[in-house]
């Protein structure tokens, strides 16, 4: 457990990486607390002073507009004090290093950085090179991982499920350039969801995915069937490099969800997705916006979630 | 150590605050002890305001020494809060660091008009100015010592006394 670069000495979380080799326990204590920071949200006072003259940077190198909002948000509402720094803009194109500029925002006695960076493994390379009291929280990097985001749709399926362990979870789309969909993997093979799918063309999924312990389906007639929960991704066009797809409108016809293909889950299925979407590519309107869409929800409770993860990070 | 039957001191107290209650009073329970007195008290007394609960955990000022309580619970104040009369309630009132903390929370829901505070035990020991209105005992104990207040599975409370060395607060 030491090896794991998450956590410290005593075994609790350090820096949030990634959902992979994090105890249950560390997750679920990460959803309980989210559900108090729910009830702060609600009120008309949305601030509570546990992170009260803290400094928290978000370093996006790549762009985001919903992330970086919601981390800024939930910062905010911890009565932290939060810098956004835009990198793709800034000091890189002049030719600065990662670890340079971390150097400097350290120097200006950071406390936490949110790190968001198209290269696989930003995040843990600055967790590694910053001093033992800075927490580092991986905000996306590459293909890698995106713990947040799962994290928060973990809350929103317990939110309307209750319970892990009697369902199964339907996860839909562009697996292969997902770093979402590893997240949620992981994060629902450990929280002890018996049955999880992958639903995608064999050219959007990675080799030797069932090794993470997932179903593999093709087709959305058969893996959708009796499923609780689907987790939908986006169709990531800016990653997509020559030929996976014919066009958008035949994977629409094949893998977008629609009302009718939805009828095939159990009747109390909900529908998950991270945002943002393409509606009519991997969604249909009428499912987005229908009875069964949790999307919005799912937004909401991640402030909630971020807040936690935050809070929980600086008292360790 | 003889510790006084907490049965006996919650009758005492819902007597105490019985001529204190209006129309208009709420009674908030301070997580984990003070929401079961609060939560009794409220039954007893007939108060017609639903039950408040506070944990303070984002309040508490030793959250950088200790970091944040593993197991937070949700604060939930179901009435207005603005111009209300509000009786706080926990189980052991020391050095008043819980209370500032509660008096805080409270604030960011609104202005209250009044806010009194009933504790099972005051154990002295105080290190800010406050006091509470309603005592059920006053007992003076070692700072070595922890005092908590228990709920057996048949609902009824109990006082046990702990080294603190071996129990982290």
């Amino acid at each position: 457990m030491n090896n794991n670069p998450q956590l410290n000495k005593h075994g609790e979380l350090q820096h949030l990486l990634t959902t992979e080799g994090l105890p249950s326990s560390i997750l679920l204590n990460i959803l309980d607390t989210a559900e108090s920071f729910v009830g702060v949200t609600e009120r008309d006072i949305k601030k509570v002073p546990l992170l009260r003259g803290k400094s928290i940077f978000n370093l996006f190198f790549e762009p985001s507009t919903r992330t970086r909002t919601t981390f800024e948000i939930a910062a905010k509402r911890l009565s932290a004090d939060v810098v956004n720094l835009n990198i793709a803009a800034s000091s890189q194109s002049k030719g600065e290093t990662l670890l340079d500029t971390v150097d400097n925002l350290s120097a200006m006695h950071a406390d936490m950085f949110i790190v968001r960076h198209s290269q696989s493994g930003a995040a843990h390379l600055i967790a590694r090179h910053v001093r033992p009291e800075i927490h580092v929280i991986n905000a996306g990097d590459g293909r890698h991982a995106h713990p947040t985001q799962a994290l928060l749709d973990m809350f929103t399926i317990r939110h309307y499920k209750r319970d892990f362990n009697n369902l199964r979870v339907a996860i839909v789309g562009d697996i292969l350039h997902s770093r979402v969909a590893r997240s949620q993997i992981h994060a629902l093979t450990t929280l002890g969801v018996p049955e999880v799918r992958v639903i995608a063309p064999k050219t959007l999924l990675p080799n030797k995915v069932e090794r993470l312990g997932v179903h593999v389906y093709h087709d959305m007639e058969q893996g959708l069937k009796d499923v609780d929960v689907l987790l939908m991704l986006r169709l990531q066009n800016e990653r997509m490099l020559g030929s996976s797809l014919p066009s958008s409108e035949e994977y629409f016809k094949y893998y977008g969800l629609t009302q009718e293909k939805l009828s095939l889950a159990r009747q109390d299925a909900i529908v998950l997705h991270p945002g943002p979407m393409n509606r009519g590519i991997e969604i249909d309107s009428a499912v987005a916006d229908g009875k069964q869409s949790v999307i919005l929800p799912q937004v909401t409770f991640g402030i909630a979630v971020r807040m936690a993860v935050m809070s929980i990070l600086t008292g360790n | 150590m003889q510790l006084p039957d907490a049965e006996i001191l919650l009758t005492n107290l819902i007597g105490e605050i019985q001529s204190e209650i209006s129309g208009d009073t709420a009674l908030v329970g301070i997580y984990t002890g003070g929401v079961w007195l609060a939560e009794r008290m409220h039954q007893s007394l007939g108060i017609t305001l639903p039950l408040g609960t506070l944990d303070v955990s984002f309040y508490r000022d030793d959250f950088e020494q200790i970091g944040l309580h593993p197991q937070v619970k949700p604060s939930d104040i179901p009435f207005e809060v603005e111009g209300s009369h509000i009786i706080l309630v926990d189980d052991v009132l020391y050095t008043g660091r819980t209370i500032r903390a509660a008096i805080n929370e409270l604030f960011d829901y609104g202005r209250p008009a009044s806010i009194l505070l009933a504790t099972l035990i005051d154990r002295g020991g105080r290190e800010m100015p406050i006091t509470a209105q309603f005592v059920g005992a006053t007992i003076v104990l070692p700072e070595n010592k922890m005092l908590a207040l228990e709920q057996g599975n048949d609902g009824k409370l109990n006082l046990s006394l702990y080294n603190k060395s071996s129990v982290e607060q």
